[in-house]
């Protein structure tokens, strides 16, 4: 069996010391005709490890092949090989939640560590354990911003439109039933950045906060001082939403305008995390110290055991749904440990400069295939603000048909944003560290081959 | 144990693990970021040998309690053995490097999988459709509540604007509820364990939304008048609402369909092994009866007349509650999942929740024969129970949470304590089908000693553990003076 230690001796035993005559008679308090006996037919088979090995080898292997320059909230870095090797210990792997601090020191001090590289790269004073991902981040930093604005009354938020709207779909799902209303803030169809005069029509107006997301979804670079400081003057809060590995150029947003955001929010993955089709990732989430009671999810802090030892425990647990039920600041009662540890050992690992050299390398790669592919005729980019490591191009002919013939020939490039932004024939590309030249240089040729087809 | 330094303070300026990252670029290369936003600094990440790190974490490691080391008998929990093999597919490459808005041209392999997970679970919850795309049990929590919010309201039932929840339920229940816009009101529990059905009748009316429950409840044991609370909600107009959080104890024997659940959320990190991964990730999948499938959280797995599999999101099923996440959710979480469906089969399934209550019942029995108080000791357990420590607190001034702490001396992790709230200083103990009969009874051995000990050495057991990295922890100073990142 499976997994399953007991012998039949065992299981006489056991029953024995029990007083029932068969497994069965365990089950008797459950009505007879509610019983699922035979209703299980669909399911297959058991396999044993070889047999299931081979069947998702064959899956996995189905999947692979192609060079991709999708990004749109998932990138993929080279992942150095201590760090899955180390998260995936079976006492990282199959710990449970810390809450027998004594016993669970090693994830607990991971966490403080998480806590402290979060700060230093956002610039911003506290941070939690990590939250669900990137956008259910953002829906839970739009909860908060509602309960930390005291100036504000509104349970309206300002959100861009050039913010990745993965983001707002799941944040507008996770936050309506609770008569919260996002409104939307313009780009400017040249630039590709969300501008000042696009804030104009609310100034004035009673929202809890503005959100600014940098780069933005078309890898442009807002003008972050200004809008930050244009959100403060309106009594608004000032919500960041961060590409983490950008963070080691651009400015972090703990120093954005005058007064820096008050909360941080942004997607882990780049941070050490495979693309695994979209999980599990982590959302990371920072604010300025006076807000931390409002923060939802685990918080550790450093304290001292009674001898005065140096250890780690969960903290300010009287704002979670454990201690709080009904008034809890959110329904989370997880972070997600286990990506939230790799990206511990990964960012140890690439230290200041490391970090540095892979954003520069996103950046360089990014630049060096707009400027391939740019110069094809017919393709062109959209947008004329700087970026980081993605950019849009418009292409002469449908992205729908130019991305599937693409696909073709084995290369990813890109998505589309005929439905999200009605422009059919623009593609949103990225490239990073791992695109060698010859990478970049095959994407150019499938493009002109395909466009010329 | 001593301090563990923390990484920052192995930092030394000019270190590096150089071999982990691309070389340094020029910075004209940098020269199309205007100067006003780059960062004046590098951020103060930690200046480290790649060995430096490996150690560190690696001793970091050794001060957990892990199910790989220890017996974790964590009520609610399910810490069931997380099978190796599920790790090594999930991890293959195909796998990890599948970006999740590659082309379905492209994740053939990656769709058949979910697919047939989808229907997996169906199969064994007996529900009629199924999303994978909560990251969480209280993500499917609030998908869950969500899809009864968005069924009353395509019915223009305006009115109903409360939930209930018995009063042992998990803390998410209430704060989901909350989360989903609506009031929450308790329902009492018997002496028995089982919902007061009266009470329940009296609060049900036309601003009921739904009730949510576990069942087995969490006092471990089977919820027998279920039949005739699903009658009651459902002619008030409420819709029943399944928390998978228990659904181990009944996997294979009962399905949530056929108690008449109307939703339900799975915590795959349980039922279907895998990792908790020291808090998450885990998985959150909902099903739902026919009535409530147009409202289903998306992306979802379909499969065309060819064969073929495609996605099937919000531009076709317009009434779905939306997207919970950027992408579709903990995939690489369903994907060790589904390795454990195909490895458990059919008759595996069957005996999980055979074998999780053999285990529960045997250890109940071997534990009131050494001196433990069974919280309900007339009712069967089901793949849990609970013992209460009220006399020892009273008589002999050693608390649950004592005899807890003094557990980790025995190398064996505390049950669930404190919870469920209505039960005074109490365990909730879930050993789970896969430990052996000599890991329960060494679990009961340490019992016994515990509880002689604390008869013989009360302010012993008090002072409890002596053998873990760090004694008891001061949570005032924590709180009080917050210090919750590094700073040199």
């Amino acid at each position: 069996m499976p997994y399953i230690p007991h012998t039949p001796d065992d299981v006489c035993a056991m029953l024995d010391a029990i007083g029932a005559d068969s497994i069965e008679a365990l089950f008797d308090e459950i009505p007879a005709h509610l019983k699922a006996a035979g209703k299980l037919d669909a399911l297959p088979e058991g396999l044993s490890e070889m047999e299931v090995t081979r069947l998702m080898n064959e899956r996995a292997a189905m999947d692979a092949g192609a060079v991709s320059f999708i990004g749109a909230g998932a990138y993929q870095h080279h992942i150095p090989a201590a760090v899955w090797e180390i998260a995936t210990r079976g006492e990282f792997y199959t710990a449970y939640t810390p809450y027998q601090a004594e016993a669970s020191q090693g994830t607990l001090q991971v966490i403080y560590e998480f806590q402290t590289l979060m700060t230093r790269l956002t610039g911003m004073e506290v941070s939690n354990a990590s939250v669900y991902d990137g956008a259910s981040g953002l829906s839970e930093a739009v909860l908060m911003a509602l309960r930390a604005n005291r100036k504000s009354k509104s349970r309206k938020v300002l959100v861009p439109t050039a913010l990745n709207p993965r983001y707002t779909a799941a944040t507008q799902a996770i936050v309506e039933n609770q008569d919260v209303a996002l409104d939307s803030v313009a780009f400017d169809p040249a630039s590709g950045q969300t501008p000042l005069d696009a804030l104009k029509p609310f100034e004035g107006q009673d929202y809890a906060a503005l959100v600014i997301s940098q780069p933005n979804f078309f890898g442009s670079l807002e003008e972050v001082d200004a809008l930050t400081d244009w959100a403060h003057a309106n009594s608004m809060l000032v919500i960041g939403v961060v590409n983490p590995t950008s963070l080691a150029l651009l400015t972090p947003p703990g120093e954005w305008g005058a007064e820096g955001a008050d909360i941080v929010v942004g997607e882990g993955q780049p941070l050490g995390v495979p693309l695994s089709s979209g999980g599990p990732y982590f959302g990371f989430m920072c604010c300025k110290q006076k807000y931390v009671r409002q923060m939802p999810g685990r918080i550790i802090g450093r304290t001292v055991d009674m001898e005065g030892k140096q250890g780690f425990a969960l903290t300010l647990q009287a704002r979670e749904q454990h201690i709080r039920r009904s008034k809890a600041t959110s329904n989370i009662c997880t972070n997600q440990g286990l990506a939230m540890t790799a990206s511990t050992i990964y960012c140890s690992l690439l230290g200041p400069d490391g970090l540095t050299n892979v954003a520069a390398h996103c950046h360089a790669n990014t630049q060096s295939l707009a400027d391939k592919l740019t110069a094809i005729a017919g393709v062109e980019r959209a947008f004329s603000a700087p970026t980081f490591h993605e950019v849009v191009l418009t292409l002469p002919k449908p992205a729908a048909e130019v991305l599937a013939a693409l696909a073709g020939k084995d290369v990813l490039g890109g998505v589309s944003l005929a439905t999200d932004y009605d422009m059919p024939n623009a593609i949103l590309i990225n490239a990073t560290e791992i695109h060698s030249e010859s990478d970049l240089d095959l994407f150019a040729v499938a493009l002109k081959e395909v466009l010329a087809a | 144990m001593s301090e563990t330094q923390l990484i920052f303070q192995l930092s030394q300026p000019g270190r590096s693990a150089v071999s982990q990252a691309p070389k340094a670029l020029a910075d004209d290369k940098l020269s199309a970021i205007p100067a006003h936003l780059r960062r004046k600094q590098k951020p103060a990440l930690p200046e480290v040998s790649e060995m430096q790190v490996v150690r560190h974490y690696t001793n970091l490691s050794s001060k957990n309690f892990a199910i790989d080391k220890q017996f974790y008998p964590l009520g609610s929990c399910t810490m069931k053995y997380n099978p190796r093999g599920a790790n090594r597919a999930a991890m293959l490459p195909g796998f990890l490097n599948r970006h999740p808005l590659a082309p379905e041209t492209h994740s053939q392999g990656f769709l058949s999988c979910m697919f047939e997970l989808q229907n997996f679970l169906k199969e064994v919850t007996g529900m009629k459709g199924v999303s994978l795309a909560p990251m969480a049990g209280a993500q499917g929590e609030f998908a869950g509540v969500a899809m009864i919010r968005a069924y009353h309201e395509a019915r223009g039932d305006e009115g109903r604007t409360e939930i209930l929840i018995p009063e042992a339920a998990h803390g998410t229940n209430p704060a989901t509820a909350v989360m989903c816009g609506y009031k929450v009101r308790e329902v009492p529990v018997g002496k028995d364990g089982d919902v007061d059905l009266d009470a329940l009748k009296a609060a049900c009316g036309p601003q009921t939304a739904g009730l949510m429950m576990t069942n087995p409840s969490t006092c471990g044991v089977f919820e027998r008048q279920i039949e005739a609370i699903a009658k009651t909600v459902h002619e008030a107009g409420g819709l029943l609402y399944y928390d998978g959080a228990n659904l181990n104890a009944i996997l294979g024997k009962v399905r949530p369909g056929d108690m008449g659940f109307d939703v339900i959320h799975m915590n795959l990190h349980k039922t279907f092994a895998t990792p908790h991964g020291g808090g998450g990730p885990g998985a959150g999948p909902v099903g739902v009866s026919e009535r409530l499938l147009p409202y289903l959280p998306t992306p979802m797995a379909g499969q065309r007349d060819d064969g073929s599999y495609h996605w099937i999101d919000t531009d076709t099923l317009e009434t779905s509650i939306g997207h919970l996440s950027a992408f579709m959710g903990n995939a690489g979480v369903l994907l060790r999942a589904y390795y454990y469906a195909r490895s458990l089969g059919r008759e595996g399934m069957i005996r999980v929740g055979e074998f999780s209550t053999l285990a529960a019942n045997y250890l109940l029995k071997r534990l009131e024969a050494v001196g433990c108080t069974a919280a309900y000791p007339d009712r069967r357990a089901s793949h849990e129970f609970i013992l209460t420590f009220a006399k020892e607190a009273k008589e002999l001034g050693v608390t649950a949470m004592d005899i807890a702490k003094r557990l980790l001396d025995y190398n064996q992790h505390a049950p669930t304590t404190y919870f469920p709230l209505l039960v005074p200083e109490c365990f909730l103990i879930e050993p789970t089908e896969t430990e052996s009969k000599e890991a329960l009874d060494e679990f009961v051995d340490a019992m016994a000693a515990i509880l002689e000990e604390a008869r013989t050495q009360p302010d012993m057991v008090k002072e409890a553990p002596f053998t873990q990295p760090v004694r008891r922890l001061d949570d005032v100073k924590a709180a009080r003076e917050l210090d919750l990142a590094w700073s040199e």
